[in-house]
């Protein structure tokens, strides 16, 4: 398709900045550049998924993407129309920020905090309907949630819908919040870490039922994960792509095939290493990285983010910071690794000298 | 049957709690033999009893529970202890200088305005140790985890992040020089590329300082980096147990296989990934026969009515199910290879036996 597409990003930077507050007049402020000039495109029923470790930034990506969070630079698009823009400017906007808000929905990691636990489900379920389509009468909306409730699989609904909170089990509060998501018909949904809290036997049914919604409701999904392998069977399923994140940047972003079979960062390496198999693993002794833990985010290292725990770091990583290097002549995916170019002069650069492998807080 | 390499040996153990809709019991019956410098996992979905057979090696079931049966542990020289009959003060001597337990919060087990050194030092001198000495160690124990002594010690938990803190408190309950360690779901909050770190560390400091490992978690893939033997726990109490071989390449049980199927995997193709079909049962609930019926493809009358015993699958491996020779035909595992490797893992087999 020749026009705009459902939502992008472009060269998109966070920051947020501890002044140390009032009693703290002599302090340092410390600003953390929580996301690093991304940019990405989300077309319709497109699914990304954004996997990196805890403080990387996806979450805050992911809620800029849905309009939660405002860019401290960098544009973010809905259909061609800036959200930020159209939020400020209502007049000029294309598309009210109003419609772009219902239509750029999230659940999130803890179903349970995201439900009213002094109200009954319905209830809870009945608002977004009441804000949205007030048109609608109190038996049209009920036979709307009866309808998804049915569909996902929550049958009688009424049986549910009479509960509050708490008497439900985990895998129902989340498919709960993944109705209450879908009443507005949206066209993406953030799932952060949607699926993390559930039991490992319940999270293939979960992802099961979001895809199988994805086709009746034609939404894109940005899902939120930690853990590699639930990545992957989201992206395999549903054909999507796969980004890294670390320390604010996507430093690969690719197909399930680029991303799990051929990784080209030494941190997507490292990630695959950390999700374990059960079976026909390669000897895995070696430890792929050389520091455990992440460096201060309010004081990046120099050159590459990751050369403090990379274990491939030469000195040129030191001091360059990588671009965006498209092996194989792709447009769209690309590793921020000079490893990826094999012109780079990385090749010829020498070791870094070991440091010792201890972590300072 | 106890030998003279067994260092925790359970025996009937329950664990119940009194509670309005009726007695819960959340360990049935339970026997247990932990070897001296094994690293025996426990697996089990979360409410299956397994934090509640660990904690009962300490006997630290948490009030109003109550742990009956027989809780022996045997020291390198010495006489056996009976651990549930100890008193409270002889109990505080015994945690922590004869088996240390690792809770999963990690961030609720510091005390927040005091730094790490002050728990090194406090806990050292509750026991009555030459701190001097102590602290040594402790610095010895904190490089071990990775971690820069002099930085960690004056540091406050809040300054920590949960994977720094997880390790501290390893090393924390080190430093009396346990011989046993129980780690409860350790790594369970923190991101998996920690994770893995931790288990990585663990596996080396049971090496270093001669420990005797029980790991409790619901992640078999990473258990299966650790372990040399894995007990699985269904509905309160152990249903098979075996080498990390003995599990992953001739499970026995159904419900170990349905377990290892639902896994996902990144080398098995996401059509054949499947669940368990049905819910897990209520402590409060009497299954009478097996308790695994319920969700049993392979069960028949025999199977709601007796519960099965212990059956010996071979010397290191027993199964709680009639059929444990006819599971591997009921319950296909997708992801598991057609033979056994013949020399067996190496992470799984080493370490164990000596």
């Amino acid at each position: 398709m020749a026009s705009d597409p459902m939502l992008s990003m472009d060269g998109v930077s966070v920051e947020f900045t501890d002044d140390g507050g009032v009693l703290d007049l002599f302090g340092d402020s410390e600003t953390v550049r929580a996301v690093n000039d991304v940019s990405l495109e989300l077309g319709e029923e497109e699914t990304l998924t954004l996997i990196g470790e805890s403080g990387c930034g996806k979450s805050t990506l992911g809620k800029t993407a849905i309009g939660a969070q405002k860019p401290t630079s960098g544009t973010v698009s809905y259909r061609g129309q800036d959200i930020w823009e159209a939020r400020n400017d209502s007049k000029n906007a294309s598309i009210p920020f109003d419609e772009i808000r219902h239509s750029l929905q999230i659940i999130h990691q803890d179903p349970g905090s995201a439900l009213n636990p002094n109200q009954r489900i319905l209830t809870s379920l009945q608002l977004p309907l009441k804000k949205w389509y007030p048109e609608l009468g109190r038996e049209e909306r009920e036979e709307r949630i009866h309808t998804l409730f049915e569909r996902v699989g929550m049958s009688p609904p009424s049986d549910y819908l009479n509960r509050y909170p708490h008497q439900l089990s985990g895998g129902e509060t989340q498919r709960a919040v993944l109705v209450r998501a879908l009443l507005l018909n949206p066209d993406l949904i953030l799932a952060d870490e949607a699926i993390s809290a559930l039991d490992v036997s319940l999270r293939v049914e979960m992802m099961d039922l979001m895809l199988e919604l994805q086709d009746l409701f034609q939404t894109s999904y940005l899902f939120i994960s930690h853990d590699l392998s639930n990545a992957r069977y989201i992206a395999e399923k549903s054909g999507g792509r796969i980004a890294v994140m670390y320390l604010g940047e996507i430093v690969e972003i690719g197909t399930v095939e680029e991303i799990v079979e051929n990784p080209q960062h030494p941190y997507t390496k490292a990630l695959q290493w950390a999700t374990a198999n059960l079976y026909e693993d390669e000897d895995d002794e070696e430890f792929p990285l050389r520091k455990i833990d992440v460096p201060d985010p309010t004081n990046l290292p120099s050159g590459c983010s990751f050369h403090p725990r990379c274990p491939n770091a030469r000195e040129v990583c030191k001091r360059q910071h990588p671009g965006r290097i498209h092996a194989g002549g792709d447009e769209e995916n690309y590793a921020r690794c000079f490893r990826a170019d094999d012109t780079h002069e990385y090749w010829h650069s020498p070791e870094i000298a070991d440091e010792p492998p201890v972590d300072s807080p | 049957m106890s030998n003279s390499d067994t260092i925790v040996e359970v025996r009937d153990l329950n664990v119940t709690f009194e509670m309005n809709r009726g007695q819960s019991r959340v360990v049935r019956d339970a026997d247990l033999d932990v070897a001296r410098n094994e690293t025996l996992g426990i697996i089990g979905e979360s409410g299956s009893g397994k934090s509640m057979l660990a904690s009962s090696f300490l006997n630290a079931v948490v009030e109003p529970g109550v742990s009956t049966g027989e809780v022996t542990y045997h020291p390198d020289d010495g006489e056996p202890v009976s651990v549930l009959d100890l008193s409270e003060s002889e109990l505080n001597r015994f945690r922590w200088e004869e088996i240390a337990m690792v809770f999963q919060g990690a961030m609720s087990s510091f005390n927040p305005v005091t730094t790490i050194r002050t728990h090194f030092r406090e806990t050292l001198q509750d026991h009555n140790r030459d701190i001097p000495a102590g602290m040594d160690r402790a610095r010895e124990l904190l490089e071990s985890v990775y971690l820069d002594p002099d930085r960690i010690l004056d540091s406050y938990a809040h300054e920590l992040s949960g994977g720094m803190k997880q390790r501290a408190l390893i090393a924390l309950s080190l430093v009396l020089e346990p011989d046993v360690l129980v780690l409860d779901e350790p790594t369970a909050a923190l991101d998996l590329l920690m994770q893995r770190s931790i288990v990585t560390l663990l596996r080396d400091l049971q090496a270093e300082y001669d420990l005797t490992l029980v790991f409790i978690t619901h992640d078999l893939p990473l258990l299966t980096k650790l372990a040399d033997r894995i007990a699985v726990m269904y509905a309160f109490n152990i249903v098979e147990i075996g080498t990390t071989d003995d599990l992953l390449y001739n499970a026995s049980h159904p419900y170990t296989r349905a377990l290892l199927d639902t896994t996902p995997d990144l080398n098995v193709p996401v059509e054949e990934m499947n669940i368990i079909e049905g819910s897990k049962p209520d402590p409060v609930d009497h299954i009478p026969g097996c308790s695994y019926h319920p969700r049993c493809p392979m069960a028949d009358e025999r199977c709601r009515s007796d519960d099965p015993p212990m059956m010996t699958v071979s010397n290191s491996h027993e199964s709680a199910c009639f059929y444990y020779d006819e599971a591997d035909d009921a319950v296909t595992i997708s992801a598991a290879p057609e033979t056994r490797p013949a020399s067996g893992q190496s992470a799984a087999t080493d370490g164990g036996e000596n």
